[in-house]
């Protein structure tokens, strides 16, 4: 359950942005996470709740906008696209890939009042 | 409080990051289901960012003191201490090794490596599923730093968590031993995919478990195609020559990257001394 800790490093960047920007309540937390990042997005969500608790984001809801997973396949020297880490290339069925992107967890953005 | 890096103190933030302060044009097309009434701010930060800003300290001063770091990650019951007691005896007498252990409870692991010979140091997580680099970093001030060594970081016995918490280390290595299922990389794509070697270990036992090699392997591969791969078994000894050499490698490499870094340091001093000699 390290969903509890990636909560606490949203909370610890909200509160910070809160002292730094002057806002007293966040409406909305917008995160980006990679398809093939390593988070169990319910378990996100059940953290979240928790750890939003007596913080400027205490009633804030969670807006999870989810990014592809792209690869780079060093047999067809192509862009793919895949979803798990032991997919096969799409187009020649290999796994002599790299990752490109999809592991992202960031947070993108914040509605504040 | 703690001194180093402010921990303990709601002010504390150890290290500065930009932010953009543009509020989006409300006409602006965004990637939102609702009609945003609030301000918006724009964050583009790593969640994980905190924890990256410690792991670069720590990275930092295993460089400066030529550290070969690494983060040993793999299920409970995989044979990491064991494994650590027998490196620690075979490499301890060549170079400084020390080793930090992660464990919910207990201080027994550290123990054992203690006796084997080299300085150990003990991160009860309590309920914790992984270590952090800040908790690395503090373990870090408990233990003599082994300049020009090895630094073993035991993480938490756990193939999940600990994939996403980078503690500086120079490589995350995956032990897997024969007694588990030979599935493990596939259903912990995520640890097999952010380690750079894997250790088979309790190779031993083969004889009497249903342990498919090189289906293991295979799908170990197919999750990560650069990941080396070394079989062993610690309790017997075999295959450890190559473990041990893996890791004399590693030690040597760093500390050449120390030698070409103060190489490079006292070259600019010199020309600088040369420049302004007058």
């Amino acid at each position: 359950m390290h969903e509890f800790s990636l909560c606490e490093g949203i909370i610890d960047t909200v509160t910070t942005q809160a002292r730094q920007q002057g806002f007293s309540r966040v409406r909305r937390v917008w995160l980006e996470i990679g398809e093939l990042a390593n988070v169990e997005l319910e378990a996100l969500r059940f953290a979240f709740e928790i750890v939003r608790q007596d913080t400027t984001a205490a009633d804030a809801e969670l807006d999870i906008i989810s990014l592809p997973g792209r690869a780079h396949c060093l047999d067809c020297a192509q862009p793919v696209a895949v979803q798990q880490h032991f997919d096969p290339c799409p187009l020649c069925g290999g796994y002599q890939w790299r990752l490109v992107s999809g592991t992202e967890l960031r947070i993108k953005e914040l509605e504040v009042e | 409080m703690c001194v180093t890096c402010g921990c303990g103190t709601p002010e504390a933030s150890p290290h500065d990051h930009e932010h953009s302060h543009d509020h989006h044009d409300r006409s602006h097309p965004h990637p939102h289901s609702h009609a945003p009434t609030g301000r918006l701010i724009s964050i583009e930060q790593d969640i994980l960012a905190k924890n990256a800003g410690f792991a670069g300290e720590n990275r930092r001063l295993f460089a400066a003191r030529g550290v070969f770091a690494l983060n040993l990650v793999s299920s409970p019951g995989s044979g990491k201490t064991t494994l650590l007691s027998q490196t620690v005896r075979a490499l301890g007498t060549e170079f400084p090794v020390a080793v930090i252990g992660g464990d919910q409870q207990t201080a027994n692991d550290a123990e054992r490596i203690r006796a084997a010979g080299a300085p150990a140091v003990q991160i009860n997580t309590g309920k914790g599923c992984h270590l952090d680099a800040h908790g690395v970093g503090h373990a870090l001030e408990q233990l003599p730093l082994p300049e020009g060594g090895i630094l073993f970081i035991e993480n938490v016995g756990n193939l999940v968590c600990p994939a996403d918490f980078d503690l500086g280390e120079a490589h995350k290595v995956v032990v897997l031993s024969v007694t588990e299922g030979e599935d493990k990389p596939l259903k912990y794509a995520n640890m097999f995919a952010a380690a750079d070697l894997m250790l088979l270990n309790k190779i031993d036992l083969l004889p009497h478990v249903d342990f498919d090699v090189a289906q293991c392997l295979d799908y170990a591969r197919r999750v990560n195609s650069t990941l080396q791969i070394l079989q062993l078994s610690a309790r017997t000894g075999e295959g450890m020559a190559a473990w041990l050499d893996w890791l004399r490698q590693g030690q040597q490499a760093t500390l050449a990257q120390q030698a070409a870094r103060l190489e490079a340091e006292l070259a600019a001093v010199r020309a600088r001394l040369a420049r302004t000699a007058g």
